[in-house]
């Protein structure tokens, strides 16, 4: 038996047999033979079985998904037979005595830097098919085991290295019962993924690859965040009883649904949920929800060829408006730039892009992006309850600055007769310390703050979220932070102005009671966490909080924190 | 016998619309039918020919087609063409 520590990512508790989801290794070396006329049957077998295969998913993919998710496999089945690919390959073997695979894997490799090279995002995507198709191939030709997420058949927990968005999407959810892998934390792409398909997941426990082979019994605890490996009946029986508490836990959360999240001592704070698309919407109603605490508005503009036209932008904010049904919905101006690019806008690479041009900063140069988007949002916001916040101000200069556009887009849109709300709240992000300091200043010209604590936390500690070497350095209950956050609200309430908070931190178990002393209003996170939430600010004394919040804040490490409110939840 | 085309596809010539070029072209066992743009000539019995082209909206590409029956492959292939919303027939 071995206990193995990660980062608790997503709550729950599994237990079934580890299946590991890896890449077998591809290495081909070039090796001669003396009968190229035995290599070229390996080859024709290799390409005889893999058509065989495409068919198969070609055929699946039809009946489940429809004709256009077919077509894909339709065109790799006209690769594995292309005369471009196949003569160039026999001829290497045959002149140059080599092995089937080496002949394949050169030229194929050809294809894939030349469309890799290719100046349309869209081709270039296809070296990713035919990667698909070459290592289809070199499975058969190197003999290679290789199962597929899709194909898993019984109930497991998958072991990874990492996992890819697209590979936490398509485990199938009847079988895999939870995951864990060896990197990544509690905001990469795996774990998010995780809380919204609600399947328990412990990340970045560095060594869990190279602890277990398939077929070993494996429990993932991601209320805890451990990983015990051949575990003892008896602790099979234990994590049996937990696995059943958390799910009593959840049926106690639904009936919490409709009920105002409300402390011991009467205080009212609302629960908002964090959203990408209008999709999201129906998750936070049923989780809930009071509001929509942030709109993230990139997805609008990713994945596409072009800058999103303001038809299409007022359609989703009107939909989400709508559905949301008068609720508060706090839309975030674009926040894209640095790490998050737009193919389109050909934005030069940076050497730091949390530090760079992006966000508010692009809106305020490319006016003709920020003014399209302020005319969606105004021409929506007779559908609802709507509030405009802008990301990454650092100063109040750029805060006067992206007003004063809203204000020109309202005045042209009211000559042109639309009509348009006047009760629209407009606020900021806190992400950066500057802004944090000058709360105050900020609270006489702002309807609201909403804390971004992923970006506070990383440009407070000077340190890049994503970077693994570095993550220790994330810490929510730094003091230092929670002083941060203090100035904020303390500002806000002077001048009659509320705070919200919408990074990962407002939907943590351990920071909730300290935001509740802190005086937070508003706490928005993943739509899933918001029934915990409530369930646990309704057991809490916010006055109790308040004492608890002024110890906190006289600490001095996140460790003493961390122990403190322990205490108070154990 | 050829024809001249302008590409009007956003994507230029993706993957689904070269899967239906190659199909229509491997109809035609006894004809020869090619593909010209951007100086480059590829056999249309090869996906990876039609996608090296490396096609964007605006381009124009020249299909052709050599053989007994020609005049039917190349038809067929334009209708694929212009079915697929790829281009347009420039007169």
């Amino acid at each position: 038996m071995l206990k193995i520590d990660g980062i608790a990512a997503s709550p729950g508790v599994a237990i079934a047999s580890a299946f590991r989801l890896e890449d077998p290794d591809f290495t081909v070396n070039r090796r001669e033979v003396l009968d190229p006329e035995a290599e070229l049957i390996r080859l024709d077998e290799a390409l005889a079985k893999s058509e065989k295969e495409l068919e198969a998913i070609k055929e699946r993919t039809l009946q489940e998904l429809g004709e256009k998710k077919a077509e894909i496999f339709e065109s790799h089945l006209l690769i594995l037979s292309d005369p471009e690919l196949l003569t160039p390959v026999r001829d290497k073997i045959s002149t140059e005595k080599i092995c089937a695979e080496y002949a394949l894997n050169e030229t194929a490799q050809e294809f894939i830097s030349m469309f890799e090279n290719m100046k349309s995002d869209y081709l270039k995507e296809r070296a990713a098919d035919m990667r698909d198709v070459t290592k289809r191939v070199l499975i058969h030709l190197l003999e290679l085991t290789y199962v597929n997420p899709t194909d898993i058949d019984q109930e497991v927990v998958v072991i990874a290295e990492d996992l890819t968005p697209s590979d936490t999407a398509q485990l199938n959810r009847k079988y895999v019962k939870g995951f864990a892998t060896n990197i990544g934390g509690r905001t990469s792409h795996s774990a998010i993924m995780a809380r919204s398909l609600e399947i328990p997941a412990v990340v970045g426990t560095k060594e869990v690859m190279s602890q277990v082979k398939s077929g070993d019994l494996i429990i993932v605890d991601g209320l805890d965040g451990t990983v015990i490996i051949n575990p003892t009946p008896d602790l099979v029986e234990e994590y049996k009883a937990k696995r059943e508490q958390h799910l009593q836990k959840i049926e106690e959360w639904k009936k919490l649904r409709e009920v105002p999240t409300i402390s011991t001592d009467g205080v009212h704070v609302e629960l908002a949920a964090n959203i990408g698309t209008p999709n999201d919407v129906t998750g936070v109603l049923e989780n809930g929800g009071e509001g929509v605490g942030l709109y993230r508005t990139e997805f609008l503009y990713m994945g596409r060829t072009e800058l999103p036209s303001e038809e299409v932008q007022f359609n989703s904010y009107k939909t989400v408006l709508e559905k949301m049904d008068g609720k508060p919905v706090v839309v975030r101006t674009l926040d894209i730039g640095g790490d998050k690019e737009l193919s389109y806008l050909e934005m030069p690479k940076e050497m730091n892009p949390f530090l760079g041009f992006r966000a508010v900063r692009l809106c305020l140069e490319r006016q003709d992006i920020f003014r399209t988007q302020l005319r969606a949002l105004l021409r929506a916001s007779v559908y609802g309850n709507l509030r405009i916040m802008f990301p990454m101000i650092a100063t109040l200069d750029e805060f006067r600055q992206a007003k004063a556009l809203l204000l020109e887009e309202k005045e042209k849109l009211v000559s042109e007769g639309v009509s348009v709300s006047d009760t629209i709240q407009l606020g900021i992000m806190v992400e950066i310390p500057s802004t944090a300091v000058l709360a105050d200043q900020f609270a006489k010209e702002v309807d609201f703050f909403s804390i971004g604590t992923n970006d506070l936390i990383q440009y407070t500690m000077a340190a890049d979220r994503m970077n693994e070497r570095v993550s220790y350095l994330y810490q929510p209950y730094n003091p230092s932070i929670l002083r941060l956050v203090k100035m904020v609200i303390d500002a806000a309430h002077k001048e009659g102005r509320w705070v919200g908070m919408c990074g990962e931190m407002a939907g943590d178990a351990t920071a909730i009671p300290l935001l509740l002393g802190l005086g937070l209003d508003e706490f928005s996170m993943s739509a899933t966490s918001i029934l915990p939430a409530r369930s646990q600010i309704s057991k809490l004394s916010k006055g109790d909080m308040e004492n608890l919040a002024a110890q906190a804040l006289q600490m001095s490490t996140a460790q003493e924190v961390v122990q403190l409110v322990r205490n108070i939840n154990a | 016998m050829e024809k001249i085309f302008r590409i009007t596809d956003e994507d230029g010539i993706h993957a689904r619309p070269a899967t239906a070029l190659v199909n229509t072209a491997n109809k035609f066992k006894g004809v020869e039918s090619f593909a010209e743009a951007n100086g480059k000539k590829v056999t249309l019995k090869s996906i990876l020919g039609v996608l090296s082209l490396g096609l964007e909206k605006g381009d124009s590409i020249t299909l052709s087609s050599v053989g007994e029956n020609a005049e039917e492959a190349l038809q067929a292939l334009t209708d694929v063409m212009v079915k697929e919303g790829l281009g347009e027939v420039n007169a």
